[in-house]
């Protein structure tokens, strides 16, 4: 009992991992149609980020807590300053960010060595969030309760943005039609620039999370961005609970097929059945219904 | 401009997925490189210098490592020179980096012996870094220290290993469980790559000679972290007595960390590593790390007159933050080793070096080491170490003197059923 306990909780965390990477994602490339290869490096960034105000603050727990908007805002400043200097020029390109992007990916982690040194940095995590609770006699680590309660929180919020703020229905709009929100009045190329600071100030808010479970070195973000990809492709580019159910399912198939057979074996087992899912809908879980005939 | 649909994606995507699975790993090795057998060394020894060549990565995801080795053998290069130099000759170095790429690490290992005619390569650090460069070298008949400790089972006349191989390491970790701390059953941990896979196998033959059990294995994918939650469940679930650790690098990260967070310590299982010297420690966690256990030849706290002064000398050039560690210190020791061999043989010639190298020695800041001629390896004694809160590592157990190595295991009537390559062993 307790070790499918165990289990699910490892694929709930895995999952809300997943998830935080995926969100920023699915608003520039699922929702802009971006490709941003250096998504990976803005969750260094804030990771890092991290890393620079526990230096100032000693204080584990304080220092948590004003890296999280503080990374946001650094992740989300690099996204502007990326989709200003280069995305913005190459957005009826895809390949073409593809590769640039990739470039900027590589220099942002020459970026990190240089000002940080090649080691991993320790990040201290706050004492309440070392250890763990137990539930029916399996532990529960709290680090990795506050991964799920903040991904939880991050989709809520942005969902809400989405649904019901004047900002989220203008994004919608851009998204489903570029041409009719022009017309009615929506500067397309503002929204696309508040998209792009709200989905990489998440891949930096991510980076702080990161800190608390894995190592903070300049190319952590090289680990998660392939599988923060296959999340947002699985479940249905642009949805936010697409999204959601994929990170949450591709998390706890991982931790099924990792338990049941080996965690080398479970990666390929993941990878067939997402390819396999793909083949039978490509569009993934979740898709805009849409009258363009494309 | 119309919407993009998901296959548009599909391309790209595509790419993407190569392009990261070409940065992360190399496995083609240097079939280009081995083809011109020049046999006959283009080495100038009638000036005042001779060149040597330093190969190691300084990009890439190796670099963290190699870094530290690059700057221990340059410090010994100074020591030397400073000296008077080999045989009145300065040491001219040549650097190269490997890219952490071992088809990377062939093709420049060529290019040193080629086209700088250096006397010797200092180098290398991953398993299959080694093993791309190793025809390079009985190619080219060329030398290559090699500084870091390894899976053993190889030994080629044109390689010196200064590092531990599986006698001088892992047997004696399991000597120490065994006997100083009780151990009857272990629960393995590792990367998936060939060093644990080969560690894990000579282990899996011990056990089974010295009635241990082993109440599981898992292997993470190297640089991963996504199953560390099931391993870790595994092995609080599988009652072990202990744990023998060969996770490599950032792995180590989540799996301490997890480790320490669901109630598991070292006073009641502890974790025994093979990867994790002084210079990881502070990226790992020292909270998470202390009291656990180490296997090595060499810590910064070793107390020698050698050791002191490679330790001030390092921290002089480096920085006071700069700490000392096993490959480190072997890669020092290799650059001295070698200028024993060429002293007493008087001569930078290859088959001179090679036919002067058995029962060549040196103090080093590990203890006295000695050559082994017939397998290239050297003597060095075992330290089983404990992490301490401050983030070194203090020696808890010694061999004593120094052990024969014996890469081939060919002492050990348990490990006849090990797979061995036929071509050393």
């Amino acid at each position: 009992m307790d070790a499918v306990l165990g289990q699910l909780y490892a694929g709930i965390s895995l999952g809300s991992v997943l998830l935080l990477i995926a969100l920023g994602l699915v608003l520039t490339f699922g929702q802009m149609g971006v490709i941003n290869m250096a998504h990976g490096e803005f969750l260094m960034a804030g990771a890092y980020t991290a890393f620079v105000v526990q230096q100032v603050f000693d204080s584990a727990g304080l220092s948590l807590l004003i890296a999280l908007p503080l990374s946001f805002l650094v992740g989300g400043l690099l996204g502007v300053l990326l989709e200003v200097t280069l995305i913005s020029r190459l957005y009826s390109r895809p390949l073409d960010t593809l590769l640039v992007t990739w470039g900027v990916s590589l220099v942002l982690q020459q970026l990190a060595r240089d000002l940080f040194g090649a080691p991993a940095v320790e990040v201290r995590a706050p004492r309440w969030l070392q250890g763990n609770v137990e539930v029916f006699g399996t532990p529960f680590t709290t680090g990795r309760l506050f991964i799920v309660a903040l991904a939880v929180t991050s989709v809520a919020v942005l969902s809400a943005v989405l649904r019901f703020t004047a900002l989220g229905r203008r994004i919608r709009a851009v998204v489903q039609s570029r041409g009719l929100a022009e017309t009615s009045g929506i500067d397309s190329r503002r929204t696309d620039r508040i998209s792009f600071f709200i989905g990489s100030g998440l891949a930096g808010m991510a980076g702080v999370a990161l800190t608390l479970i894995a190592s903070t070195q300049p190319y952590m973000g090289q680990t998660y961005i392939v599988d923060a990809f296959l999340v947002v492709v699985a479940g249905g580019v642009g949805q936010v609970r697409g999204a959601v159910l994929a990170a949450f399912g591709l998390g706890v198939l991982q931790a099924v097929f990792a338990y049941s057979q080996s965690v080398s074996t479970a990666k390929v087992l993941l990878l067939l059945v997402v390819i396999a899912f793909l083949q039978l809908r490509p569009q993934g879980l979740f898709s805009v219904r849409t009258r363009s005939l494309v | 401009m119309p919407t993009l649909r998901p296959p548009t994606f599909a391309l790209p995507l595509t790419l993407a997925a190569l392009m990261i699975g070409t940065s992360a790993c190399g496995s083609r090795v240097g079939e280009e490189t081995a083809a011109s057998g020049e046999s006959a060394s283009c080495l100038d020894t009638s000036g005042d210098t001779v060149k040597i060549g330093l190969l190691n990565s300084m990009s890439g995801t190796m670099s963290i490592s190699e870094t530290t080795v690059r700057r221990s053998l340059e410090l010994a290069v100074e020591e030397i020179n400073a000296a008077g130099g080999v045989l009145d000759k300065q040491l001219e170095v040549v650097t190269e980096d490997g890219a952490s790429e071992p088809t990377v690490f062939a093709e420049r290992a060529t290019k040193l012996i080629q086209s700088d005619c250096v006397a010797a390569v200092f180098g290398g650090w991953t398993s299959s870094s080694r093993k791309a460069m190793l025809p390079v070298f009985e190619d080219n008949d060329a030398l290559l220290f090699y500084p870091v400790q390894y899976e053993g089972l190889e030994a080629s006349d044109n390689i010196f290993y200064t590092g531990a191989t599986t006698n001088q390491q892992i047997i004696p970790a399991l000597d120490f469980l065994k006997d100083e701390l009780g151990a009857r059953s272990l629960f393995l941990v590792g990367s998936d790559y060939v060093f644990p896979r080969t560690a894990n196998a000579i282990i899996k033959a011990y056990a089974e000679e010295h009635g241990i059990e082993i109440v599981g294995e898992d292997y993470e994918p190297l640089g991963s972290v996504e199953g560390i939650p099931t391993i870790v469940n595994r092995v609080q679930s599988s009652g072990a007595d202990a744990v023998f650790n060969t996770l490599n690098g950032d792995s180590n990260v989540s799996f301490f960390t997890q480790y320490a967070n669901v109630g598991l310590a070292a006073d009641t299982m502890p974790v025994l590593s093979v990867s994790i010297a002084e210079e990881e420690v502070p990226g790992v966690g020292v909270e998470e790390l202390a009291g656990q256990y180490t296997a090595w030849n060499y810590y910064q706290t070793v107390e020698s007159a050698e050791n002191e002064k490679f330790v001030a000398a390092f921290k002089a050039a480096y920085g006071d933050d700069a700490v000392t560690s096993d490959p480190m210190e072997a890669a020092y020791t290799s650059l001295y080793l070698w200028k024993g061999m060429v002293e007493a043989a008087e001569s930078f010639a290859v088959g001179d070096v090679q036919d002067a190298a058995d029962g060549v020695s040196f103090d080093a800041p590990e203890g006295s080491v000695t050559v082994n001629g017939d397998n290239h390896h050297i003597a060095k004694t075992a330290l089983i170490g404990q992490i301490n809160p401050a983030g070194l590592i203090d020696t808890v157990w010694s061999s004593g003197e120094p052990i024969e190595p014996d890469p081939c295991l060919e002492d050990y009537a348990w490990a006849e059923s090990i797979e061995k390559d036929q071509t050393y062993c």
